[in-house]
């Protein structure tokens, strides 16, 4: 019985997909952007790898292309001030940055809304009170917030380098409806090749404390570092912890292979 | 002193009265049990805040002739488009043999208003949200909307024209309140 | 326990005895997995996934209740409380990617413990009912992990959950009402979220359960070995300890290094960015795909594209993917062979092979886009996939002639170990 019936089931199944394949065109609409679309390109950094460890100072360089620059636009909404001790602050230099920023608090006195001074448990403070804002002011696009952006895209920190130093002049050959409408910027690393953000970095945009110099590539660099900190702060030490673990189960797994061997030394299996 | 015969009828009597009684007692806890069950599975239904969301107004004197917008109602997307009347002249030209799931333009605007095309953005396969609203977005082979999960494309009437989906995008309930805003629901 | 020569469980402490007394589990575990339950002496790495199923189910579960103190299950938050686990929780890191990539590993684990049931034949009387009650037990992974993956209530949670709960829409007239009831809402949202986390709790140890009765069940027989051939004598087992405890370890071992080489060099490898993107119900991901375990049955479902008698081209879909995994409960009546294993069996072995490669072609083709050639090798791969179970299988069992087969699992362990018989220069 179950035999004959699953036969006429198989034999269903089997006549709906043979008539799909003969009604489903064989060739595919050609994608034309996808040809001018390009694959990030590589970055390499001291995160990077097996045995990976921060650039201290290019951490801090980036975090100040991300005040500077970034932050006009973009959240962090996920980093305190306090964390940053992992790059190298110490805790007086935490409160006097953290002091540095207003944040959002109600007057003690009239319970109105105010601001304040802001402290280490505060986490960086948006650009814009809300989505409707922060779409009003650009466009009607909204600016992701940056605190995963290298986790949350395909190729990662490839992909922020590539896009911040990948602004060009659209190729000749780039059809009329893939050129960019007012208020978008050609850059071929972006899905849709056009953009709502501007290019933001230009030489000696900012200039850095370590004295080194400013290009774009370098802020792209240094920028793309630390939000490869800000992504996932605990990577360093997950590899760490990584290893230790690894190479204890390898001694606990040639002692148990041994200890298998033992037991069944006297047995032919 | 009961005859024999007496005394059976008397049994039959009493095993069918104590038979019913049992299937009475556990008819009972039956009947109990699913008034038990239907509350517990009525529970899981959209409760009364969520249903509640029901009414939203759209202003829509900003969209201009080849725009849609994209809002919500009842935290679905749903697309506003002002079509052009070539647009409309496409819709109207398909054969109602050759659609899915055969509607009119018509049937799919209101009487003199045929120029607002009021959708949800809800893509009748599994339900995702089509691209083609947007500026820049694909609007798929026959210039409505496009669904990049398994490729289903819509026409400028939205109605299904390729792809798995089944139905054309749903029109809400909705009402011109005046000539620039929209309730929907 | 079921072999007259199985050793019998005689305590020695008067604690144990009072113990064996009252309440018997002692006894029960030295039955079920120590001394006194006889295994076949030739049992070979494959027979090592059951118990490393058992492990990652309890990984999960120690996990997951250590996640669970602090993941809040609130649309408002949920995104940010896993992400307060990544970074603020102590040593909460570790957990996550531990629980995300144990899900993982179970998968794996399981995948390759049904893929040893097909080639030998695990699944013939007399074990129906262990590999009906494994089918039941794959169906509430599958139900637990998606349910898992809402939330953290990203991107791919959202539309995972959309997409999923769609399948439900396709039902005739009550699809849709059927759907609001699952979610309780019209798009997934708060309560979706809340009955999510609520279940995903649950089931685990609905698992574990339906997992004692389906150790339960193979007790009753024992347990099959590589040549299929039935247990005869005390010379064809070992007892399961310390004999499989001592194997069990090492493949452990193997396991873990496995499972921690994931979780602490690559936590992502096998996620999606997308679900670093908190959840959005206006704006779908360009290209969603669901976990890599579900990938297969994904491609089966894109493959239907046809309206084909009065069922429409969705509906198809919906009913092919859950057949797919429904007919493994018939599989042990499709396939009629007195055979077990693949080894005596030279034309199943074949067909076995290629499934296992359609499988992987399934699983490719459900993570492409709707685009040629995808579709049609996912179409082509659906029907091998059916053809396979539904027509191959009870035709194969039919007309195959099977290898001679040794007497005795004794006999086909001391052939291997004969030298004249060894394929290599004298084995060792
Ligand atoms: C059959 C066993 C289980 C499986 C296959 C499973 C699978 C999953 C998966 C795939 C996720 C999503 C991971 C991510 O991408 O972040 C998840 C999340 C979660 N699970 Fe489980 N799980 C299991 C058991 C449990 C148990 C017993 C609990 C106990 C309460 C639990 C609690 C959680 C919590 C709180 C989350 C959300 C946190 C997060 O996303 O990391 N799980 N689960
Ligand atoms: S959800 Fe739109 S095509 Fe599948």
């Amino acid at each position: 019985m179950v035999r004959p019936l699953g036969f006429l089931v198989g034999l269903g199944f089997i006549t709906a997909l043979v008539l799909a394949i003969f009604t489903t065109p064989l060739s595919n609409e050609e994608n034309v952007a996808l040809s001018f679309h390009k694959h990030p390109r590589h970055l390499k950094l001291a995160s990077d790898g097996l045995v990976p460890h921060w650039d201290k100072a290019q951490l801090q360089r980036g975090m100040q292309v991300y005040k500077e620059v970034c932050s006009a636009c973009h959240s962090l909404n996920l980093v305190a001030f306090r964390n940053i001790e992992d790059l190298g602050y110490t805790e007086g230099q935490v409160k006097t940055f953290a002091k540095g920023f207003q944040v959002p608090s109600i007057n003690p006195d009239t319970g109105e809304v105010a601001t304040r001074d802001g402290a280490p448990s505060d986490h960086f403070p948006a650009p814009y009170l809300n989505e409707v804002a922060a779409r009003a002011a650009n466009n009607n696009a909204l600016p992701p917030d940056l605190s995963l952006i290298t986790k949350a895209r395909e190729g990662g920190k490839n992909y922020v380098y590539s896009l911040l130093t990948g602004y060009q002049n659209p190729p000749a050959n780039l059809p009329a409806e893939l050129r960019p409408s007012t208020g978008l910027h050609y850059n071929p690393y972006f899905a849709n090749l056009n953009l709502a953000m501007a290019k933001p970095l230009s030489d000696n945009q900012v200039t850095y404390a370590d004295g080194t110099k400013a290009s774009v590539d370098q802020m792209a660099k240094d920028v793309s570092a630390f939000l490869v900190w800000t992504a996932e702060p605990k990577l360093v030490t997950r590899v760490q912890v990584g290893w230790a673990t690894f190479f204890f189960l390898l001694i606990f797994t040639v002692l148990a292979y041994l200890s298998y061997r033992n037991i069944w030394a006297d047995k032919k299996h | 002193m009961a005859s024999e015969s007496e005394l059976n009828a008397g049994i039959e009597d009493g095993v069918r009265r104590r038979d019913f009684i049992n299937i009475a007692a556990v008819s009972f806890a039956g009947v109990g049990a699913v008034a038990v069950v239907l509350p517990l599975v009525n529970q899981m239904n959209p409760s009364a805040d969520v249903l509640a969301l029901s009414t939203t107004e759209i202003d829509i004197s900003a969209i201009q002739p080849g725009q849609a917008i994209k809002t919500s109602w009842r935290k679905q997307p749903v697309f506003v488009r002002n079509l052009v009347a070539k647009e409309i002249a496409e819709a109207k030209a398909v054969p109602l043999g050759d659609l899915r799931d055969p509607e009119t333009i018509d049937q799919r605007t209101k009487a003199g208003k045929e120029n607002w095309l009021i959708t949800l953005g809800v893509c009748t396969h599994l339900g995702c949200v089509p691209l083609g609203a947007a500026e820049g977005e694909s609007r798929g082979d026959f210039g409505g909307y496009f669904c990049p999960c398994h490729g289903s494309h819509y026409d400028t009437a939205a109605r299904i024209r390729k792809g798995p989906a089944p139905k054309n995008l749903v029109v809400p309930p909705y009402e011109f309140t005046s000539d620039t805003v929209v309730t929907i629901g | 326990m079921s072999f007259p020569w199985a050793k019998p469980y005689e305590p020695t402490h008067p604690l144990m005895k009072w113990m064996d007394e009252k309440l018997p589990i002692p006894r029960l575990v030295y039955n079920a997995t120590g001394p006194g339950y006889p295994v076949p002496r030739n049992l070979n790495y494959f027979w090592n996934f059951g118990v490393l199923a058992g492990a990652a189910l309890m990984i999960q579960i120690i996990t997951g209740i250590v996640l669970a103190m602090h993941y809040a299950a609130n649309a408002g938050v949920a995104f940010n409380s896993v992400e307060h686990i990544m970074r603020d929780v102590n040593a909460g890191w570790f957990i996550r990617y531990a629980h995300m990539n144990g899900a993982s590993m179970f998968f794996i684990v399981v995948y390759l413990h049904i893929f040893r049931g097909l080639y030998y034949g695990s699944y013939k009387a007399p074990r129906e009912m262990v590999w009906l009650l494994g089918v039941v037990i794959f169906l509430l992974m599958m139900a637990t992990a998606f349910m898992g993956y809402v939330l953290p209530w990203g991107q791919m949670s959202f539309w995972g959950a959309q997409v999923i709960t769609g399948f439900f829409s396709a039902i005739p007239l009550v699809g849709e009402p059927v759907r609001q009831w699952l979610l309780g809402g019209f798009v997934p949202d708060n309560a979706t979220l809340n009955r999510f986390f609520s279940l995903h709790y649950l089931l685990p140890f609905v698992i574990l359960g339906v997992i004692i009765l389906h150790i339960w069940a193979l007790h009753i027989p024992g347990s099959n070995n590589p040549t299929g051939i039935e247990v005869k004598d005390e010379q064809d087992t070992v007892p399961f300890h310390p004999y499989y405890t001592a194997k069990d370890g090492f493949g452990l071992g193997i396991f873990l290094l496995v499972f921690v080489a994931l979780t602490f060099f690559s936590p992502n490898l096998l996620g999606h960015p997308d679900n670093y993107i908190p959840a959005n119900s206006l704006s779908t991901p360009a290209h969603i795909v669901p976990e890599w375990y579900f990938l297969p049955f994904y491609a089966i479902l894109k493959a239907f594209t046809f309206n084909f008698l009065w069922i429409d081209a969705k509906l198809w879909g919906v009913i092919a993917m859950f057949a797919s995994i429904a007919l493994l409960f018939f599989l042990p009546w499709l396939d009629s062979s007195p055979v077990k294993s693949s080894t005596y069996r030279p034309l199943y072995r074949i067909f076995f092979w290629i499934l296992v490669v359609d499988v992987f072609l399934l699983g490719w083709c459900g993570m492409q886009p709707a685009e040629q050639p995808w579709v049609i090798l996912s179409q082509i791969g659906a029907i091998y996939y059916f053809a396979h179970f539904l027509v191959i299988l009870p035709i194969v069992s039919r007309i195959e002639r099977p290898l001679p087969m040794p007497n005795s699992i004794t006999e086909a362990v001391l052939a291997k170990h004969a030298p004249d018989t060894a394929s290599g220069p004298a084995a060792a």
